[in-house]
């Protein structure tokens, strides 16, 4: 069978028409089994319902925004309760959902199978970073219920610090602590990819979501603690009154800025890191061929964390940073552009002569395309510095980077949770239904955010819930699509959870890929491989695929 | 960091029926790792990484430091005239004694010796805690001259230091406000500091306790060594504290 001519089986093969009577998912009953485990995909699995959990919080804030700017006045919350709802909309999705999404989930139970290990290498601070999350989860809710916060999710000074009788250090909390569960994530990827790579799983034979969470954690160790430090300091000026930011005592709100950008840039590229690495595996697999370019993928990663410390200033573009530093960071801003092109470019030449087939993931993977490829786009438009300041603090910076992180990281996330979805409970999900939600939600998104860029354009500043009467169809329109939008997201919830129980059964390797987890049982083992692999042969090389496949059939017929 | 999950050399038959019979539970080699070697390795590799983000976590502190001490030059040199250089030298000594016994108990748990690593570790703790007490002591003489910052900071000091006794530059009051934000790096680094310093004695007595058991007596050493790397970490922050803070320029205009 050459690599060509594959179809892609659906269909269980009938040797294995059952899910394994045992696996890490039945291999201990009871509750405290799953909250005292080590075991990394039962982790990934405890991670799952708690972003899904935090993710529609988070989304029920964005649908009450969207409500409130149906229309011109501000009719459904005054405007402190509407900022309250925008900040709480911020922090859950940046800090409890985005960030942690593909690395806590996907990443958690893939990254050990992929290398052909047995587990992370630190399974107890894997187990810690989850507690860690739920911990400042509840401080964040904490902060909710007790009245809010009206920062946003930057916690701009002095706003933060001396105007404002919100929660703001029950939320800093949270986020802190949250930042450590984020540390110790990336600490154990990083030890795990350096030092726990099975014989001949070599760097380059590395599969490439493995090189995007490894620059994604690079950037969680090196820039997390500095927000963790920024927020002391924040919590600490509110608690005591003195002021290290705050200008009318001698401080200086600019560093806060320099602080908080210092990690929140970078933070960006850890949300979408993971996310291109989850593309790069489903373009490969529904176009059967080799990443086009594998090296140059693999290092643009780690090019755009590096680079991802260098472009923090351009937040700052209009708060008083020098013409000259206005001028570098605009250069280095653009330059962070290369890299993420040299990914777009590579998968479409992926794509070129592949055969292709649309499956769930793959839709998901070409929506990410096409809107990130936008949201990266008007990012350089963003970067510009005239332009720059012409709109920011725009609607146009809202459908930026929510094209970058809803259009490019959620569709990721989506793409990666329906392509290993098989491989992590063993059933496949009903097709047609998974299909409309993917198209639904392409949809949704555009109908959402596309108005907005005009609306940031014709200069509707954003964070305000009242607006001149001439913005009002494109604010219905924007709407609208967050209706779609929301059905698009609760379609999979459904769905998903009817095929744990209903689903076919998926057998090993449903969609016929190369990588490590493919060639194992699904659901895995707790133990993940009975004896530790030997790799011989790249990441994505369909061809010993193929060779291993005719071997198989060999042997049992 | 997980100490619990580093290597264990393989324990000889004498240990196996020591441990036995005192009943101890040696730490064993954990399933998911191929060999011990790589066990220890990766403990020490997440120790290096996890001491790289404390250093990025006191970089904030040291660069806000850097450009305060750039825009306030003289309230900057004028606080840290308050600041005792013998008070803060013997910190400087105790705490290097106390690294040097950390270092030799090291080398106790890897030659094997348990009496001498027991006594090396009480000795750390003890230099331990003589530091956070030199601490407490200046502490309590900031809260005496109200140079804490916060409602009950007070600036007549440095607007007329004559009346205090001081031969120090009277500071204008915009000035002297800002020796206020010197005082708040101040006790955000020392600070943090101390709490590092806390955390280590906390887990010195813990390490101690474990090491009269015997733990670290048969070849296992991982807990040991990252524990050193944390408490030398602590040190070298302290060695850029002191200069910073207590010694550099002290003398405007000299």
């Amino acid at each position: 069978m050459s690599a060509t001519s594959y179809t892609i089986v659906n269909l269980p093969d009938q040797r294995t028409a059952t899910i394994p009577k045992r696996n890490y998912l039945n291999n201990e009953d009871g509750l405290l089994s799953w909250l005292f485990t080590g075991d990394h995909k039962r982790i990934a699995i405890l991670y799952l319902i708690s972003i899904t959990f935090f993710f529609f919080i988070g989304g029920a804030f964005a649908g009450l925004i969207r409500l409130e700017l149906l229309t011109p006045q501000p009719d459904l919350v005054a405007s402190d309760t509407y900022n309250k709802f925008f900040s709480m909309h911020g922090i859950v999705m940046i800090f409890l959902f985005l960030v942690p999404s593909v690395p806590a989930t996907l990443g958690n139970f893939l990254i050990p199978i992929m290398l052909g290990a047995k587990d992370l290498a630190f399974p107890k601070v894997n187990l810690l970073s989850w507690y860690l999350y739920w911990i400042g989860g509840l401080f964040t809710l904490a902060a909710l219920v007790l009245g809010g916060v009206d920062t946003g999710w930057t916690f701009t000074t002095p706003l933060s610090t001396h105007y404002l009788n919100t929660h703001v250090v029950t939320a800093a909390t949270g986020v802190f602590i949250i930042g450590f569960s984020s540390i110790f994530t990336g600490l154990n990827f990083i030890v795990t990819i350096h030092r726990m790579r099975a014989p001949g799983m070599t760097w380059f034979r590395m599969p490439l979501f493995c090189w995007s969470n490894y620059a994604a954690s690079i950037l969680m160790v090196l820039g997390t603690p500095v927000l963790a430090i920024t927020l002391v300091l924040v919590a600490l000026e509110r608690l005591v009154g003195i002021g290290v930011f705050d200008p009318t005592k001698g401080g200086d709100p600019l560093l806060f800025q320099h602080l908080f950008w210092f990690y929140s840039h970078p933070a960006v590229y850890i949300m979408i890191l993971p996310g291109m690495g989850v593309i790069s595996e489903v373009i490969s697999t529904f176009s059967r061929k080799r990443v086009f370019g594998y090296t140059a993928v693999a290092f643009s990663s780690v090019a755009i964390a590096l680079f991802g410390f260098f472009v923090w200033a351009h937040h700052m573009f209009i708060m008083g940073v020098s013409n000259y530093s206005a001028l570098v960071f605009s250069l280095l801003t653009m330059l962070v552009a290369v890299p993420s092109a040299i990914k777009i470019f590579n998968w479409a030449f992926t794509l070129q002569k592949g055969s292709i087939t649309f499956e769930t993931p793959m839709l998901y993977a070409f929506g990410f395309l096409g809107l990130f490829t936008i949201g990266g786009m008007t990012g350089v438009f963003l970067g510009a510095l005239g332009m720059d300041i012409h709109l920011t603090e725009t609607y146009f910076i809202v459908a930026h980077f929510h094209f970058v992180m809803v259009g490019g990281m959620l569709m990721a996330f989506l793409a990666g949770i329906h392509f290993w979805w098989p491989k992590m409970t063993g059933r496949m999900y009903p097709e047609s239904l998974s299909k409309l939600a993917a198209v639904t939600t392409f949809i949704g998104f555009n109908l959402t955010f596309l108005p907005q860029f005009i609306l940031g354009y014709l200069g509707m500043p954003r964070r305000y819930h009242a607006y001149p009467p001439e913005f009002q169809v494109l604010n219905v329109l924007s709407t609208a699509g967050a209706t779609v939008l929301g059905v698009g997201y609760m379609l999979p919830l459904l769905y998903l959870g009817w095929s744990l129980k209903y689903g076919a059964i998926a057998g090993n390797n449903p969609w016929q890929a190369t990588g490590l987890e493919w060639q194992i049982q699904s659901p895995p083992l707790t133990e993940n491989f009975i004896e530790t692999p030997v790799v011989d042969h790249e990441a994505y090389d369909y061809e010993w695929l193929a060779h291993k496949t005719a071997q198989e059939v060999t042997t049992v017929g | 960091m997980d100490n619990a999950i580093v290597a264990t050399h393989p324990h000889t038959h004498e240990t196996a029926v020591a441990a036995e019979h005192e009943h101890i539970v040696l730490p064993q080699h954990r399933h998911h790792f191929e060999t011990k070697e790589q066990q220890r390795e990766a403990a020490t590799f997440g120790m290096w990484l996890f001491l790289l983000t404390e250093i990025m976590f006191f970089g904030g502190l040291f660069f806000a430091y850097l450009l305060y001490r750039n825009w306030y030059h003289d309230a900057f040199v004028v606080s840290s005239n308050q600041l005792s250089i013998p008070l803060g030298a013997a910190n400087t000594a105790i705490l290097i004694t106390s690294g040097f016994f950390m270092a030799l108990g090291v080398w106790a748990a890897e030659v094997q010796k348990k009496g001498l690593l027991v006594l090396f570790l009480v000795l750390t703790t003890f230099f331990g805690v003589a530091f956070l007490g030199i601490k407490a002591v200046e502490y309590h003489e900031k809260w005496e001259k109200h140079h804490i910052p916060g409602a009950h900071f007070d600036v007549s000091e440095f607007i007329n230091p004559q009346a205090y006794g001081l031969k120090e530059k009277p500071l204008a009051p915009d000035m002297a406000q800002k020796t206020q934000v010197f005082f708040f790096l101040y006790f955000a680094m020392t600070g943090m500091h101390a709490f590092h310093m806390i955390l280590g004695v906390g887990l010195l007595f813990w390490l101690t306790w474990r090491a009269n058991r015997g733990e670290f007596s048969s070849g296992y050493v991982a807990p040991i060594e990252n524990f050193g790397l944390y408490w030398h970490f602590v040190d070298i922050v302290w060695l850029f504290l002191f200069p910073l803070l207590y010694l550099i320029n002290r003398h405007p205009g000299s």
